[in-house]
């Protein structure tokens, strides 16, 4: 067993979750995948540069590889998990499918998070905008083109339900 | 039963965009990737490796990392039952370097442990004593006679001539030059990964794993565990972009080790860090090449010396070397050339498959000289490409003559016929001008230049080796099950596979059974040869399936089976008014039928380089239109025109995802990704360091798609996977000269190359 352990709560996706005997150094984004059971985070540069691990922590798109899981216990966390609970796609998640946003899929979690919390913030976000948002956010295999597409389509689709 | 023709209105056949079938799951976090697995008991696996270029391990003590609690085994060559090295097409790297150690990042041990940290405090308590050599890091030093040898095979992993026609032939006009090009990172986001699960009694393994190429890493696998071929297992993990990097074994034999060792499932996964040590990257090279040609422009004569660095293991360079050589000639017509090519070991990491395959190196060097050969004969950019493009049945350079569709002449008018994008808007945003936010380029320094690529790919393996591909077809009570070993790293066969078997049998429900060993060969998922050869595979198994629902419908039915086609979801008699759909004729019966699809044979190359190397071509057309900061030296690619050749269409959307896909990383490669080296040493193994291109770096792409169906493929399809990324480089690099006039022999291209 790993010295330094706590036992402490997270709250995710509305859930509280107690999180027993993990080493205090163990990033939000470890904790979630590995002890939490919710793998759809995504780690691939532990630097918070490509954004595959975004979540939502008090209202704000955070990469959870940079969060300490232990000092996010009072924070209200939303995962990929939380967007569709009952197994309904969202808007985004939807014309990401539609519009081919979505080759290896690796990259696709965090985006989804990232453009869900942009337009919920900014329901007709112009072109640059949009790219703006999720330059955090590197797709390695679409170019990008396609989830361009995917942006536009969820906004209309959006403004259509409204 | 109903005599009326049915229109098809079903969105999931051939040419229709049908949509991934693992959407769903991969846009709501479910979808299991190689990295998501998890199994009771497991330990984490993590590898040691050497800080040094080149060293000999002096001594290896590991006391104090088996003194820390959670960790449960430490493993080292000796640990290793088989064949103590292994390779894609030479087995010369060490599973575990023993004595020397030959590049930063060679794998020396692994441990398992309790947790991640647990790993990476045992690896930080390993201690290693090195003599430290003085690494060889210039491939031209390394082929030196003098230079001492960095491994028992030599500093020379092949080196092959191209010698053909009139070797003395000297045009009118002559234009040389020496390119070279950087290292570039596959950087795909699903890091190595594994998941190995050992029997009861250790007779074998289970594993599940991120590749591009489950059969071949059996075999690989199975020869260093000494296990029979039988007893290691593969199944696909979910893979995470491939690109090329997960071609050769990176963690597949110490992950399968720790299993057996341990008798406990192991997971292994890559940091980004360890990701760039742990995979090959693309060959840097270096390109001297000289056109001969008329005054008006016409290629005569080519000779050219074209030097790879292969990195200290062999990996997959001599297949990469002759993929250089034989496409140095480009989309052109050529009937005389000198050309030397050479793959070279030094103590530079190992490079291997990489999207592109050793044509991206020889694409920018010919498009560089295209050029230049244009300038010289006073024409344009596109009149020196039409007057030299090649058409069916012209012969290339190795005497191969083209059979393949060739419409170069089309990828560039159609190319050029794009509309050219709007000057930049004195009000603009400042994201879409070159320097971004920071409002750092000032109107009057922003130049706008435009270029041109063209490029011809081979698709498939070469030079005699049978890359076939297998599935199998199950047809019952209207449902078609699938079964290949055919790996999925993003490019759409989970896709396609349906849309075939749609298109073939009239179902419409498809169900795709588990990637595994546990059928024969698919074959790599590279060289742009899935949707020719599984394609050709399913389409083939698909086929058979149909004959003998045929022959069943005609039995009960007493109509000549050849009668019998499928109409929309229906079996019909052509010549008569019976129909039956093929639900109903598949109730209650089982129709099975697996298909092996081999592409026509090829032919090693001879001494003078002659020889039907290749299987077939595709080509392809980019301009590109670039702003240029000619004070700062700061680059924004406005747009990229491009017409490809593709065959035909299968999948619209999916075809268009990966023209931009590719699009975007020979962008990368054009103007930001290299892995810098500093005496062999990585200056930037992190996303913070190697730069890829982000949301605001994607220029405007405007792509057509020249559908002339390939005879020779199964689908009329050509691959389409590696072309989007190979002209795209050479066309970026001409439009920043067009901007700058400055003569930029090398890419990626710097700001410093530009302003200093």
């Amino acid at each position: 067993m790993m010295p330094n352990t706590e036992i402490y709560n997270l709250k995710v996706n509305g859930k509280n979750h107690e999180v027993r005997d993990a080493w205090v150094g163990e990033s939000l984004l470890y904790v979630l995948r590995e002890r939490l059971g919710l793998p759809g985070s995504k780690g691939a540069c532990e630097q918070g540069e490509c954004g595959s691990c975004t979540v939502i922590m008090d209202g704000q798109a955070v990469c959870s590889c940079l969060v300490m899981a232990a000092t996010a216990i009072d924070a209200e966390i939303k995962t990929i998990e939380g967007l569709s609970p009952d197994g309904e796609l969202t808007e985004v998640q939807d014309a990401f499918i539609t519009e081919g946003g979505v080759q290896c899929g690796f990259c696709t979690p965090g985006l989804v998070v990232a453009i869900e919390h942009l337009l919920n913030n900014n329901q007709s976000p112009s072109e640059i905008e949009i790219k703006e948002a999720i330059s955090g956010n590197i797709c390695r295999c679409t170019g990008y083109g396609r989830i361009f597409e995917a942006v536009q389509t969820a906004v209309a689709t959006r403004r259509a339900g409204k | 039963m109903s005599s009326a023709t049915k229109i098809s209105t079903r969105r999931d056949i051939l040419g229709a965009s049908a949509l991934r079938p693992d959407g769903s799951a991969k846009v709501s976090g479910k979808f299991e990737f190689s990295s998501d697995l998890h199994a009771e008991h497991m330990l984490w696996g993590a590898t040691l490796r050497s800080p040094h270029p080149f060293a000999r391990i002096v001594s290896i003590d590991f006391a104090a990392a088996y003194k820390i609690s959670g960790v449960e085994a430490i493993i080292t060559a000796q640990d290793v039952p088989g064949k103590k090295t292994y390779g894609l097409i030479a087995s010369d790297q060490p599973v575990f370097a023993s004595e020397i150690v030959r590049y930063v990042g060679e794998p020396i041990a692994a441990v398992a442990a309790d947790h991640p940290e647990t790993c990476r405090r045992a690896l930080a308590a390993i201690k290693v004593e090195y003599e430290i050599l003085t690494p060889i890091t210039d491939a031209e030093v390394a082929l030196l006679p003098q230079t001492m040898q960095i491994h028992p095979d030599g500093n020379l992993f092949r080196h092959q001539r191209i010698v053909t026609g009139d070797q003395n032939l000297q045009g009118d006009v002559i234009v040389e030059g020496t390119y070279e090009m950087g290292m570039q990172d596959q950087a795909f986001l699903g890091l190595e990964a594994a998941l190995a699960i050992p029997d009861s009694g250790g007779a074998g393994v289970e594993m599940y794993v991120a590749t591009q190429w489950l059969h071949e890493d059996q075999k690989q696998i199975a020869a260093c565990l000494n296990l029979p071929i039988d007893k290691i297992r593969l199944t696909l993990g979910g893979v995470g972009g491939a690109f090329g990097a997960r071609e050769d074994i990176s963690l597949q034999v110490h992950c399968a080790l720790l299993a057996l060792h341990t008798s406990r499932p192991i997971k292994m996964q890559y940091s980004r860090e360890e990701s760039f040590y742990g995979h090959v990257h693309r060959h840097p090279a270096k390109i001297w090449i000289r056109h001969h040609a008329t005054r008006a422009g016409v290629i005569q004569r080519i000779e050219s010396r074209m030097v790879f660095d292969g990195g200290a293991y062999a990996s997959t360079s001599s297949a990469v070397l002759i993929n250089g050589i034989t496409h140095i000639q480009g989309p052109y017509r050529c009937s005389n050339a000198t050309v030397d090519g050479f793959a070279v070991r030094t103590n530079n990491p190992p490079c291997g498959a990489m999207r592109g395959f050793g044509v991206v190196q020889a694409c920018y060097a010919h498009e560089s000289q295209m050029d230049k050969l244009a300038v010289a004969c006073g024409v344009s950019p596109v009149e020196i490409r039409l007057l030299n493009a090649m058409v069916t049945g012209d012969k290339l350079i190795t005497g191969q003559v083209v059979e393949s569709v060739a419409p170069v002449a089309r990828c560039i008018t159609e190319t050029d016929s794009i509309a050219m994008p709007a000057p930049l808007a004195h009000d603009a945003n400042a994201l879409e001008i070159v320097g971004g936010s920071g409002l750092t380029s000032l109107p009057h320094n922003i130049v706008r230049g435009v270029g041109w690529g063209v490029s011809i790919k081979n698709l498939m393996y070469s030079e005699t080796f049978d890359d076939f591909a297998t599935a199998r077809c199950q047809l019952q009570d209207g449902v078609v099950h699938l079964k290949y070993a055919t790996v999925e790293v993003g490019q759409g066969f989970v896709i396609l596979a349906p849309q075939i078997a749609r298109s073939v049998l009239g179902v419409d429900e498809v169900v795709i059974d588990p990637v595994d060993t546990r059928i024969g060969s698919a074959g790599s998922t590279s060289a742009s040869r899935q949707t020719w050869m599984s394609g050709g595979a399913v389409d083939g198994a698909c086929r058979l399936v149909r004959q003998r629902l045929f022959e069943h419908v005609g039995k009960i039915h007493n109509i000549d089976p050849l009668r019998l086609v499928i109409e929309d979801t229906d079996v019909v008699d052509m010549l008569g008014d019976f129909r039956i759909s093929v639900i109903e004729a598949s109730t209650g019966v089982l129709i099975e039928e697996t298909f092996e699809h081999h592409h026509r044979p090829t032919e090693e190359l001879d001494a003078n380089g002659q020889g039907n190397c290749h299987v077939a071509f595709a080509f392809v057309a980019h301009r590109a239109v670039v702003d240029v900061d000619v004070e700062l030296g700061l680059v924004k690619v406005i747009q990229i025109a491009t017409a490809q050749d593709v065959g035909r269409v299968l999948n619209p959307i999916a075809a268009l995802g990966q023209i931009e896909g590719g699009i975007a990383q020979g962008l990368g490669l054009a103007v930001m990704e290299e892995i810098v080296l500093d005496n062999g040493k990585m200056r930037n193994p992190s996303f913070t360091d190697y730069l890829l291109p982000t949301a605001l770096d994607a220029p405007q792409v405007v792509a057509i798609m020249i559908e002339e169906p390939e005879p020779q493929a199964p689908l009329g399809a050509k691959g389409i996977g590696e072309p989007p990324c190979i002209s795209v480089t050479p066309a970026i690099a001409a439009a920043i000269r067009n901007a700058t006039g400055r003569d930029l022999s090398r890419v990626p291209i710097r700001p410093q190359d530009i302003c200093l």
